[in-house]
């Protein structure tokens, strides 16, 4: 879009704001970062898809409020084959796109919107696939939507029919995810129409909560309340996003009232949070995980006893304790305690270096040099990768292994750590898109992530686990589900691939007088349900 | 003076083409890349790098990329974004005129203070104001810039609550940007208060990036004067009894501007380097901000076509002063 249509853009949208009174309920988000642009499905950050994908549409399904659980949203309900290959939605009537000063939809969403939502993403040929040069969509060849769709049909207006080439249990999971978010195809018809394409990205139209109004770049984002929402309206009118990119500045904007609420504090300013009679805090066990994984296919490494000597050789309480500075719970399985299907009944590694200095002797290893990377960048699972090598390094030195750390920068890590043969443990962390165990598992640690542009940084291949992963994976029953990672959490814990060390706990700051937030274990911030007391 | 110009601007040739280069190899040495950043901790498989890669462009050699920007530069293309798919020419500006707005106002307050401040400590050589204002000077030149902007907004906005934290204006307000700069849009907006809330949200930022140069300008204007005060004009002016303000003001003055100009012609480079930190600290939305999230995302074409925008407009500005210069000082246009 040109420098032109965007102020001309600003300007409608102020002649827009203008004529709605400004007394108005208006809530100020102090957001984290700026958002790449407002089409859902191109881009992967989370800072993106609470700009776009949260405030302004909504999916088929969505996840309850504060869980993991699916429930309605676009689709009233939804029927899935015996054979788990086709999921029928029932969409829900009377749903109204939003409207702004170019476009008016004529019509209610229907299944072409849909159609539309997946084909543009999924279809080389599609005339939107490429509607600005140059856009990919990351996240449905990640979530590998394209290997697992084999068909959309549209039954009806109000019906669609996806047909998987294979049963997959997640795929609900998936499509209450941003980047499937709803987009009006009579939107993009009429952009189309008028040579403006690039303006899906620019000026969105969904059908959710809060309508799109300005957004001058990485400063300020403005929306509306939709008063016309399918589901409970918002109680607030006015939502904005101050980008305010410094943890900080963030609490101090907090403080001076210029912003009611903000994400990402820095663990170092959470006592002084609590301490703040103008401040509450919220807090949540995040769905992540923080942790060490071994290289499983270089000696001495791929004995499981060694790994398990090593593991115990690791102080994780001290880790808690300095690194994250208490706000954590001390990992014991590979996937969080807030997701379902979580073993309790599995017990950790011991924090022994007496006994683990003895298994290593039984093992035939003395005097080991290894490596440890610690990843140059700061994560909500890992607030100070260095800080954790040096402890881990200290405990180490205990049980007579010495250990080496070594850094790169974010790109070359996230390669190199993935490469064959790599030295040492890496530590790395993994935060949870949609709420399913299978996103963690497979992702993380099953055979087929084991390779390069996998994510298997452990290159541990354990052919049971793999097969009870798959086998859970196609399993529409989910007691059996539930069953079958627990199964796999145990063998995960008897073969210790990595030395799981933290869940990190999530924080949000927030104004006394905000109400009704609800925390997302996804991390997403959300703010229909949000309001302001008096 | 036509010909002083034309030379001038011939030597900018050559030196935006140094530019291109060293801001295309610069970017690219860095080790990462954009693709495998975009990916994160999942991994991307080999097949879709590679595809991606040739989507961008990136599975050519390097001198062919280099010379398909510079052609695409030639046309007056600059490429577009990789993360925000949008072109960089359009991304900078909108963002420009706020990096503009705050690096005047800051050279307005940097030169308002130090030039005086310089005079002053001039003539009370060895004075009690001399010895500090020039150790405030030196602290000011040293000051970690991040720290200092946080420790401002912590007593005056925190603690005082004298100013406001961060952006460019109360969120209150909210009109069409018709200029780009603050101060004057919120004039034309006519909405009460408007413009005041956009002078309380420049005085912290300006301030932190008005701190060194006005450091530098103090002490450059202090030693350019005590040169000056020794030449034997300004003794003859003493000796003829002019009276003291007009052989500092007239005689004085005036000579010891000439280097000084130059120091405040140069410090446009510096204000843009400090912008990258001012407005990250500020959440001010200008190119210092934008540069440093390309740079970190490894955006390659934000950063190689940001850069050379950036180091045209630095060139432009010296170019100016040196056409000044060259007035104030006539030997300089004749040689």
């Amino acid at each position: 879009m040109s420098l032109f249509s965007t102020r001309f853009l600003a300007a409608s949208a102020f002649a827009l704001m203008a004529a709605a009174p400004l007394h108005a309920k208006t809530f100020v988000y102090c957001s984290e970062g700026s958002p790449e642009g407002f089409d859902p499905a191109p881009y992967t950050s989370g800072t993106t898809f609470d700009a776009s994908g949260h405030a302004v549409y909504n999916r088929l399904v969505q996840f309850k409020p504060g869980t993991t659980e699916i429930e309605p949203a676009l689709a009233e309900s939804w029927e899935v084959s015996e054979d788990g290959l086709t999921y029928t939605f029932h969409l829900r009537k009377g749903v109204k796109f939003h409207s702004n000063d170019k476009f008016t939809p004529s019509r209610d969403f229907n299944a072409d919107d849909v159609i539309f939502t997946f084909n543009r993403q999924a279809n080389a040929d599609d005339p939107w696939h490429q509607y600005i040069a140059g856009i990919t969509y990351e996240y449905y060849s990640s979530m590998e939507m394209d290997k697992l769709i084999k068909s959309i049909e549209k039954v009806d207006d109000n019906t669609v029919k996806f047909t998987l080439n294979q049963p997959e249990a997640p795929f609900l999971a998936n499509v209450a995810m941003p980047f499937v978010s709803i987009v009006s195809k009579e939107y993009a018809d009429a952009l189309d129409a008028a040579g403006t394409k690039e303006d899906l990205n620019n000026a969105p139209i969904g059908t959710g909560p809060f309508k799109f109004v300005a957004y001058q770049k990485d400063a300020v984002i403005r929306y509306q309340k939709n008063a016309d929402y399918w589901g409970e309206a918002p109680k607030i009118d006015d939502l904005i996003f101050a980008i305010t990119p410094d943890a900080s500045v963030r609490l101090q904007k907090l403080k001076a009232g210029e912003c009611h609420l903000m994400p990402y504090p820095s663990p170092a300013d959470i006592a002084d949070i609590r301490n703040d009679p103008n401040l509450k805090l919220d807090e949540q066990a995040g769905l992540n995980v923080g942790y060490l994984a071994y290289n499983t296919t270089v000696a001495p490494f791929d004995k499981p006893e060694v790994r398990k000597a090593l593991n115990m050789a690791i102080d994780k309480k001290a880790i808690v304790d300095a690194v994250y500075q208490g706000d954590a719970e001390i990992a014991k399985n590979p996937i969080p305690p807030t997701m379902w299907s979580y073993s309790n009944a599995i017990e950790d590694d011991k924090y022994d270096p007496e006994a683990a200095k003895k298994m290593l002797e039984d093992a035939g290893v003395s005097g080991l040099t290894m490596e440890v990377w610690a990843m140059p960048v700061q994560r909500p699972y890992m607030p100070n990768a260095r800080r954790t090598a040096e402890l881990i390094q200290n405990d180490m030195s205990k049980v007579g292994v010495n250990v080496e750390i070594v850094s790169y920068e974010w790109g070359e890590y996230l390669k190199k750590s993935m490469e064959a043969g790599r030295k040492g443990a890496v530590i790395l962390g993994w935060t949870g898109d949609n709420g399913d165990p299978d996103n963690f598992l497979t992702v993380l640690l099953s055979c087929a992530a084991a390779t390069e542009g996998g994510a298997n940084r452990a290159f541990w291949c354990n052919k049971e686990f793999s097969d009870l992963l798959a086998k859970a994976k196609s399993s529409s029953d989910h007691d059996e589900r539930v069953k079958l990672y627990e199964e796999a959490q145990v063998i995960f814990k008897k073969e210790a691939p990595w030395a799981t060390l933290a869940h990190s706990t999530q924080y949000v700051p927030m104004a006394k007088n905000v109400t009704g937030f609800v925390q997302s274990p996804l991390g997403d911030y959300t703010f229909e349900t949000v309001d302001l007391a008096e | 003076m036509l010909r002083f110009i034309l030379s001038k601007l011939l030597y900018l040739i050559p030196t935006m083409l140094g530019i291109t280069l060293v801001a295309f190899g610069f970017i690219r040495l860095l080790p990462g890349d954009p693709v495998l950043l975009m990916a994160g901790e999942r991994g991307v498989s080999p097949e879709r790098y590679a595809q991606i890669s040739a989507q961008l462009g990136y599975d050519q050699p390097m001198w062919q990329q280099y010379f398909t920007y510079l052609g695409n530069l030639l046309q007056g293309d600059l490429g577009n974004s990789i993360v925000t798919k949008k072109p960089v020419l359009a991304e900078f500006l909108s963002l420009f005129p706020a990096t503009v707005e705050l690096a005047l106002v800051a050279i307005v307050i940097a030169t308002l203070i130090g030039v005086p401040v310089g005079v002053i400590a001039a003539i009370k050589r060895g004075s009690w104001f001399d010895q500090i204002s020039m150790t405030g000077a030196l602290v000011g030149f040293s000051m970690p810039i991040f720290w200092w902007g946080l420790l401002l907004i912590i007593f005056f906005s925190g603690v005082l609550q004298w100013t406001p934290v961060s952006g460019r204006i109360s969120l209150m307000y909210f009109f069409p940007s018709v200029t780009g700069f603050m101060l004057i849009d919120s004039l034309i907006s006519g909405q009460e208060g408007a413009f005041a809330s956009a002078v309380s949200h420049l005085i912290l930022p300006s301030i932190v990036l008005a701190t060194i140069p006005l450091a530098v300008i103090a002490r450059q204007t202090r030693s350019a004067m005590l040169e000056v005060m020794g030449e034997d004009y300004v003794r003859t002016a003493k000796a003829k009894g002019l009276p003291m303000r007009r052989v500092i003001g007239v005689h004085a003055l005036r000579n010891a501007m000439i280097p000084v100009i130059t120091t405040i012609g140069l410090q446009i480079g510096v204000l843009m380097a400090g912008a990258i930190l001012t407005e990250t600290i500020f959440s001010w939305p200008g190119i210092g901000k934008w540069m440093i999230d390309s740079i970190s995302r490894r955006d390659y074409p934000v950063v190689q076509s940001g850069l050379l925008l950036i180091a045209g407009i630095v060139m432009v500005v010296n170019l100016i002063v040196d056409l000044t210069y060259g007035l104030i000082n006539p030997r300089i246009r004749h040689k």
